[in-house]
């Protein structure tokens, strides 16, 4: 009998990928330990990281990315499969999705700035959405639906001049 | 980076991103004002859990007889009590956060905010 041998090629994309990722995860971690004034409230600079790699190396790249830092992100916070985990994965899959069409919009109206705006009012309507139908059904969501938006616009804002500025940088 | 080369980086498709964003922001705001409740007891326990936004008299039976309880306009006040100071009564229209307690009745009327407990999420 011949022993079975797997061997899995690590390409260059990988080691990329896992790189970045770590960046992402790095960046959560930081977060993490900056106290906030109002619980809920993140700038999420890992999505720096994410529009970088949706730059630069494409969507597929950058699901990769977000994903692993989700997962990972949550295994170091221990907070993997909590609510919380379920909250940070519905946000980061909806912002994805924003992502992946609103990559496709001409590049020449839409910079950095507005795909990272798009993609928090994604990210924050999908917790939302996870909060009102799963984790407090009934609860009046709308008096905060303006607090997080604005957050949302603020660190979108923020987060997308950042993007912009790295990529001005390496041009 | 200056602010005038930051500016510079917004592309007109952001620019409009941004303002439906906070146009979104703005038409929201004070929407659904605060997550107000008005909270009725009687005997200590929750008689009613209602929102102001919804106009109504509620009537409250206690040991003396019926408090009524009204809400009208996203206001709440107790309207009549068969108490004999009326202490509740003549404490009018409630603000946030306000309590009106009709002692004798033991029927109590809170205005205060809905919690909502966002921590860890």
């Amino acid at each position: 009998m011949t022993p079975s041998i797997i061997n899995l090629e690590i390409s260059a994309e990988d080691r990329r990928i896992a790189g970045l990722a770590a960046a992402a995860v790095g960046l959560t971690l930081a977060e993490a330990a900056v106290p906030l004034p109002l619980p809920g409230v993140k700038p999420g600079l890992a999505n720096i990281v994410t529009l970088v790699v949706l730059y630069q190396f494409g969507w597929r790249a950058a699901v990769w990315v977000s994903l692993l830092r989700i997962v990972a992100g949550a295994l170091a916070l221990g907070a993997f499969l909590t609510p919380t985990f379920v909250m940070s994965l519905a946000g980061g899959l909806a912002s994805l999705t924003m992502l992946g069409l609103a990559v496709h919009l001409p590049r020449r109206w839409f910079g950095p700035v507005g795909l990272s705006a798009l993609a928090a009012f994604a990210h924050i309507g999908a917790q939302l959405g996870v909060v009102g139908v799963w984790l407090m059904p009934g609860v009046n969501l709308l008096p905060l639906l303006s607090v997080f938006l604005g957050a949302a616009w603020v660190s979108g804002l923020v987060n997308g001049l950042v993007v912009a500025g790295l990529l001005e940088k390496k041009t | 980076m200056k602010p005038a080369a930051a500016l510079s980086l917004l592309k007109p498709g952001d620019w409009l991103v941004l303002a439906g964003g906070a146009a979104l922001v703005a038409a929201l705001w004070g929407h659904g004002g605060s997550g107000d409740r008005v909270v009725i007891k009687q005997a200590g326990r929750v008689f009613l859990e209602t929102t102001p936004r919804l106009d109504r008299e509620i009537a409250v039976p206690g040991p003396l007889g019926v408090t009524q309880v009204e809400i009208r306009g996203g206001r709440v006040r107790i309207k009549s009590d068969p108490g004999t100071q009326q202490i509740c009564v003549k404490q009018g229209w409630l603000g946030p956060g306000q309590v009106a307690i009709c002692l004798p009745n033991r029927v109590s009327v809170e205005r205060g905010a809905s919690i909502y407990d966002s921590l860890n999420y």
